[in-house]
């Protein structure tokens, strides 16, 4: 198996195969962060920019130690919104980053596609951090890579998402994933979070928390926005926590052994009691370290890849 | 002054739904009018157009489009959209108020007429519902009416008040002209851009419930029934808005609809990729939508065919999907794309009083027919010719087509306009 692919723009569009081959790779480069000298010339003389025009602290900085760790130059440009306003379209912003000769674009941005478009505008690289409410690849490539460390395979395992389905890119990205590689994805939340039709993207659908938890060999707590409960989509967020929230008697009551993950910010208190995400079986913090691997995979491939 | 030149078009095929004509004849025109249809004629001294093997039909009428003008002069005016209107066949276009700032006053209608005097067709305007497209205020009907205003909608908003809706329902009674709504509950579509379902969970994207159409589509209904005003339902999309506005023809209400071209063609695959060109309002539907309103098209529960003609910048539509601006051109693509209603089984003359009698009847104009002593607004259309709808031969000073690059069927070869070619193909 050879990367073919310009870009990583989504889990949708790629083959087990591709998924397999980046999964590989990172793990490849895992070692390299636990070596005193934490570098490879792999990239070296390339130049990577982080193009968000979103806030984000963890991604940018995952992928940012991802590039240095590779030897490439870095790059951050945190596009504010008001460079927008005053009328450069985002075409324009990337363009014009690529008029200074640059290898690869880490875009994010608040609406869905938004990648896909600097995609097809430019000759550089375009990774996907995280578009609207489409997709988070390399979130996904990153819980997929902790949990076949952890099981040593994918296919056969359950995985449930808990939370807003309906606004999380990193709940579609991982259905995209988990299916793909034969897991069973099965979705939980609210009705009004979970949209009707996210069954077709090969999930299931429960409303009942402890019918989701009782079947799942992991259980991946989405963050609840705080604004969903403006716009509607929820009484309160102590209702929210007391229907949907991880807590000590549901986490008692589990019985099937699982392992607990989340991308991450935390509210704790909303969608997890604080003390459970400390607990023996959280997989939370390796999915942090994991990101390094798989990011420095994804960069690795996608720029040198065969064209 | 120039002496005026005879006019013969020879040997066209003639389809004229308001008389029925679907046949071979000479037409001869003078001082702007039809003066004379036969078999054969022979005249001196007449420029002739031949059209032996081509279609010849009256100039078509569309309904809804977006001029810009005046405010965003940069993606149309009046004349630039003049001229692609009659490069699609169209001799009269009706404009729609939401331009910057909006036709909702006489004084505005005034100066849309004025700028009409040099297009290459005639301009009807039509005036805003509500002041300033607010929703919340009475516009002065009966002022804007009598300086040309044909209708009158806050189109590209959805009039949320019902009482106010009952209210311009009510004055339709006096000045006898359509209240046109753009039925879209707003609370339910507010921020979607895509038709929900299956396809916009997948691309991430907010979606607009088909429903947010049946509920104003069924209030509007309702209000007309209370009020016994005259309705005309914009951009039909959804199958259970035509079930509605069926129900209300049983019952005889003045209700009156009519669907977009690019409804009749594309379905909400076209947006995947997030091509913004294919983001209109009201969305993209499914292929089952697509086949009902083909169907409603057919059997006279949808009146007429309009182009919705809604031009915008690269720089508007370059933003991304759920940024960009709704709409889509389309006066210059719309009759050989409807032509292939053709081959789905709706007849060519169907196709024509769609763009022709039937949107007179919604004005309350008179028909127009192809007759002798009748303005020479007429169409020479070559069903077989093909070619390629691209981007340096767009007319319209806006691109934003979801077409270009397709290989479209059939093509106007001549529009005149009061017996004036007004456009002539450069093939």
């Amino acid at each position: 198996m050879v990367w073919q692919r310009k870009d990583l723009l989504g889990l949708e569009e790629l083959s087990s195969g591709e998924i397999n081959l980046i999964l590989e790779t990172a793990r490849s480069f895992k070692e390299v962060s636990s070596r005193q000298v934490k570098k490879v010339p792999a990239l070296r003389g390339r130049t990577v920019v982080n193009l968000f025009f979103e806030p984000s602290t963890r991604t940018k900085t995952s992928f940012e130690l991802a590039a240095k760790r590779l030897s490439a130059d870095v790059l951050s440009f945190e596009v504010s919104t008001s460079s927008v306003s005053k009328g450069e379209t985002i075409v324009d912003t990337a363009r014009n980053i690529e008029a200074m000769k640059v290898d690869c674009f880490i875009v994010r941005h608040s609406v869905s596609g938004a990648p896909w478009l600097i995609a097809r505008s430019v000759k550089a690289a375009v990774i996907n951090a995280g578009d609207g409410c489409h997709e988070h690849p390399t979130q996904a490539l990153l819980d997929l890579f902790t949990v076949r460390e952890r099981f040593g395979r994918l296919a056969g395992l359950c995985l449930a998402i808990i939370g807003d389905i309906r606004h999380s890119r990193v709940a579609r990205s991982n259905i995209w994933g988990f299916s793909k590689m034969g897991a069973r994805v099965v979705v939980c939340g609210p009705p009004p979070l979970i949209p009707a039709g996210v069954e077709q993207m090969g999930c299931e659908v429960t409303y009942q928390l402890n019918e989701a938890l009782s079947q799942a060999d992991i259980v991946y707590l989405l963050r609840l926005q705080k604004e969903r409960q403006r716009e509607n989509f929820l009484p309160s967020l102590q209702e929210y926590s007391r229907l949907f929230g991880l807590d000590d008697s549901r986490y008692e009551g589990i019985r099937k052994p699982f392992f607990l993950m989340h991308p991450g910010p935390m509210n704790r208190g909303v969608e997890i009691k604080s003390a459970l995400a400390e607990q023996s079986n959280s997989l939370i913090l390796e999915q942090v370290t994991n990101g390094i691997a798989v990011r420095m995979a994804v960069l690795y491939l996608t720029m040198s890849g065969r064209r | 002054m120039v002496e005026e030149m005879k006019l013969l078009i020879s040997q066209g095929h003639l389809l004229d739904p308001a008389t029925g004509r679907d046949g071979t004849c000479d037409i001869l025109i003078e001082d702007g009018r039809i003066s004379r249809i036969k078999k054969s004629l022979s005249v001196r001294k007449a420029q002739v157009l031949p059209a032996r093997g081509l279609l010849v039909f009256p100039g078509l009428i569309d309904l809804h489009c977006h001029l810009r003008e005046p405010g965003r002069e940069d993606e149309e005016t009046i004349e630039s959209g003049a001229a692609a209107a009659v490069a699609g066949g169209f001799t009269t276009i009706c404009c729609m108020p939401n331009t910057e700032p909006p036709l909702d006053n006489k004084v505005a209608i005034r100066f849309v007429k004025d700028r009409a005097r040099q297009a290459a067709c005639r301009v009807l305007p039509i005036g805003c519902l509500s002041v300033r497209r607010e929703g919340t205020l009475l516009a002065p009907y009966g002022e804007m009416a009598a300086e040309g205003a044909v209708a009158f909608s806050d189109d590209g908003s959805c009039v949320m008040d019902s009482l106010l809706m009952r209210r311009a329902l009510e004055y339709t009674l006096l000045h006898q002209r359509p209240v046109i709504s753009h039925a879209e509950d707003f609370s339910l579509a507010r921020n979607g851009v895509m038709n929900e379902g299956a396809l916009s969970v997948k691309l991430g994207l907010p979606g607009i419930p088909r429903q947010a159409e049946e509920i104003m589509v069924a209030r509007d209904v309702a209000l007309s029934a209370l009020t016994g005003g005259r309705l005309h339902l914009a951009h039909l999309t959804t199958q259970e808005a035509v079930e509605i506005v069926r129900a209300a023809k049983k019952r005889r209400l003045p209700v009156t609809a009519e669907v977009t071209v690019h409804h009749l063609t594309l379905t909400e695959e076209a947006v995947l990729g997030y091509n913004t060109q294919a983001k209109v309002s009201p969305p993209l539907r499914t292929r089952r939508d697509v086949e009902v309103l083909v169907k409603a098209l057919k059997d006279g529960t949808i009146d007429c065919l309009v182009t919705d003609h809604a031009p915008h910048s690269d720089e508007e539509k370059e933003t991304g999907f759920e940024n960009a601006p709704s709409g889509m051109i389309g006066l210059e693509t719309a009759l050989p794309l409807a032509w292939r209603l053709t081959l789905k089984d709706v007849k060519p003359m169907e196709v024509i009083a769609a763009f022709t009698t039937r949107p007179a009847m919604v004005l309350g104009l008179p028909p127009v027919g192809i007759e002798e002593g009748q303005t020479a607004d007429l169409v020479v259309f070559d069903p077989q010719k093909e070619w390629v709808y691209r981007r340096e031969k767009v007319i319209s000073r806006s691109k934003n087509s979801p077409f270009l690059g397709w290989t479209l069927k059939g093509r106007v070869v001549y529009t005149l306009v009061g017996g004036q070619i007004a456009y002539r193909s450069p093939d």
